[in-house]
């Protein structure tokens, strides 16, 4: 006879075993082996076929910083980090403090803005690449009623990335004025109350209490808009391809162009390892935001 | 006097903003519509003659109808497992007390930290030697493993909230943990398991990279794949390529509307303390 007290032990140790098994087995498989695997294979020169072999220690990352392709992906990476960070989320910020009181219509606009995220970034990239095109989009349509030329901006090398930019800015904005706004729904209205009894007005009681408690919830969407930012990839294939003579790559379309479609595997992987450095040292400085986790915390 | 002088600057910002958000969208809609004469000389009005060829020469097309089936597979599929063992793995770590609870629960953290695009080589490779490419499972498996880490976050804190005395009384009544889960945790978390429903299918819906680098194989195409060979064709027939862009961008529209509370709750929920 087996005591209950016994069953009750067995049941944990079978629901443990049962219900971890799955997630465990595949996020090991195919996210944290992965990452390990990269920056095994970024010290050979592999193409994938059999086992590598010829090792070349850090060969792969020394071309790598010599290639200006490279150098030129990685500072449009930050271009787009600083963008997003300077302009994108205090212009975020801005409207979600404008729309988050009792204005009239205040649901509609939440909705506009927020509308370009949840369209795919191909799909977005591609209405911005019929509008920017000099024949026939929009920016023609408004250089010629002032009777000029229209440019071509994705193809000029000036102007590309600041194309680019924009499409950002359109898509991505809004989510970060999403969370903004979430954030300052769970201020407590006692607070704004006693300021405005004590006779704050709006813009003192934006910047003497609304952000500063907002601070946790902009650390968040800095490093969401962060890790975005390295990531980038979809927005830019159909936009220039990286184009034009390479000056609009993100870190992620080199290593599909330069790594993945010529399938040079350790080469690919050096650069996957560098972009996951760059996310590590953000993630490093965040461990204690992100990792709080107290009792109740949902994050 | 002063507060109205600021509302209508207010309200001047937004509607331009508004209109700077709406435009490309409604322009690509009309641009399925027009010739290409007409694009060039009518870009912002209304169509002045409306052509319907270029949305009926998709909706007669069959490989449009298969690469949204084949999305479709991919997003349901990604969606039916990551709901499964990402509430699985969150009610354990919600409910079951065990020596390394707080290290797994941080496994899982840490991999929202890894960027997909490292492990895209070493992916392909792992899935090629499992012999997985040519099949669904080279996109729906990686993507239930990146889809892990933040619906694990979602449940757990859902699991977390829910009161405790139902699960005393429950486990008191002899009820195991394995049947809890199943009559009591499931049937009371629709919002959490919407949200992560919605978030996960429109993650795969939308997903460009993983199938570009896992699928070779055109009948296995996904639809944002479909309409990037579809603009290689037709490179500067708009007409076109706008009809296609609208023909999937207004699924995506409506789906918003109809779901935009549980989207809007998955994205800022895990974000925001309360």
């Amino acid at each position: 006879m087996r005591s209950a007290k016994l069953d009750a032990l067995l049941s944990r140790y079978y629901t443990i075993i049962i219900f971890l098994i799955p997630a465990l087995t595949i996020f090991t498989l195919f996210v944290v082996l992965p990452i390990g695997e990269a920056a095994y294979y970024s010290f050979f020169r592999w193409n994938g076929y059999g086992a590598p072999e010829k090792f070349v220690g850090f060969k792969n990352y020394e071309f790598l910083f010599k290639n200006r392709v490279f150098i030129l992906s990685l500072k449009n990476n930050f271009y787009i980090i600083a963008i997003s960070l300077f302009v994108q989320l205090p212009f975020a910020l801005l409207i979600a403090l404008m729309i988050s009181d009792k204005l009239r219509g205040a649901a509609f606009f939440r909705t506009i803005f927020f509308l370009p995220f949840i369209l795919a970034e191909i799909v977005t990239a591609l209405i911005w690449a019929y509008i920017y095109d000099g024949n026939y989009g929009l920016v023609a349509a408004i250089w010629g009623f002032f009777g000029a030329e229209a440019p071509f901006v994705l193809g000029d090398k000036d102007w590309a990335l600041v194309a680019i930019l924009i499409v950002i800015f359109w898509k991505f904005f809004g989510i970060h004025m999403m969370i903004y706004i979430a954030g300052l729904q769970a201020i407590s209205k006692e607070v704004l109350e006693a300021a405005k009894v004590d006779g704050a007005g709006p813009i003192t009681t934006a910047f003497r209490i609304k952000i500063p408690m907002l601070i946790p919830t902009i650390k968040l969407s800095v490093f969401l808009s962060l890790l975005g930012s390295l990531q980038l990839f979809d927005i830019i294939m159909p936009l220039t391809g990286g184009g034009p003579s390479n000056v609009t790559h993100s870190m992620v379309s080199y290593l599909y162009y330069f790594g993945v479609m010529r399938m040079k595997v350790g080469f690919g992987s050096a650069v996957g390892v560098v972009i996951f450095l760059i996310c590590l040292f953000i993630a490093i400085g965040y461990q204690r935001t992100l990792m709080r986790d107290d009792n109740e915390n949902k994050f | 006097m002063k507060t109205n002088f600021r509302t209508y600057y207010l309200y001047l910002i937004l509607f331009f903003l508004a209109g700077v958000i709406i435009i490309p969208l409604y322009v690509s809609v009309m641009g399925g519509f027009k010739h290409t004469g007409e694009l060039r000389t009518n870009s912002l009005g209304l169509p002045i003659d409306w052509k319907f060829e270029n949305y009926i020469s998709l909706l007669v097309n069959s490989d449009f109808w298969l690469f949204l089936w084949n999305s479709t597979v991919y997003a349901v599929g990604t969606t039916f497992f990551v709901v499964l063992f990402a509430s699985m793995t969150a009610f354990v770590f919600a409910h079951v007390k065990f020596a390394a609870n707080k290290f797994l629960y941080n496994y899982f953290l840490l991999g929202l930290m890894f960027p997909f695009a490292t492990a895209i080589l070493p992916l392909f490779l792992r899935v090629r030697d499992f012999g997985l490419l040519g099949t669904s499972w080279a996109v729906i498996i990686p993507q239930i493993a990146f889809g892990l880490g933040f619906s694990i976050i979602l449940f757990r804190g859902f699991f977390r909230q829910m009161p405790k005395e139902i699960f005393e009384a429950a486990v008191c009544d002899g009820c195991s943990y394995i049947q809890f889960y199943f009559r009591f945790t499931l049937p009371l978390s629709t919002p959490i398991l919407a949200t992560v429903s919605v978030i996960t299918l429109t993650g795969s819906w939308n997903n460009y990279l993983l199938p570009l680098i896992m699928i070779n194989d055109e009948s296995l195409y996904s639809w944002p794949m479909g309409i990037m060979v579809f603009r290689g064709e037709y490179f500067t027939d708009w007409g076109k390529i706008l009809a296609y862009v609208s023909l999937t961008l207004v699924p995506a529209v409506v789906f918003f509307f109809a779901l935009q509370k549980y989207i809007v709750a998955g994205l800022t929920g895990g974000a925001v303390k309360e």
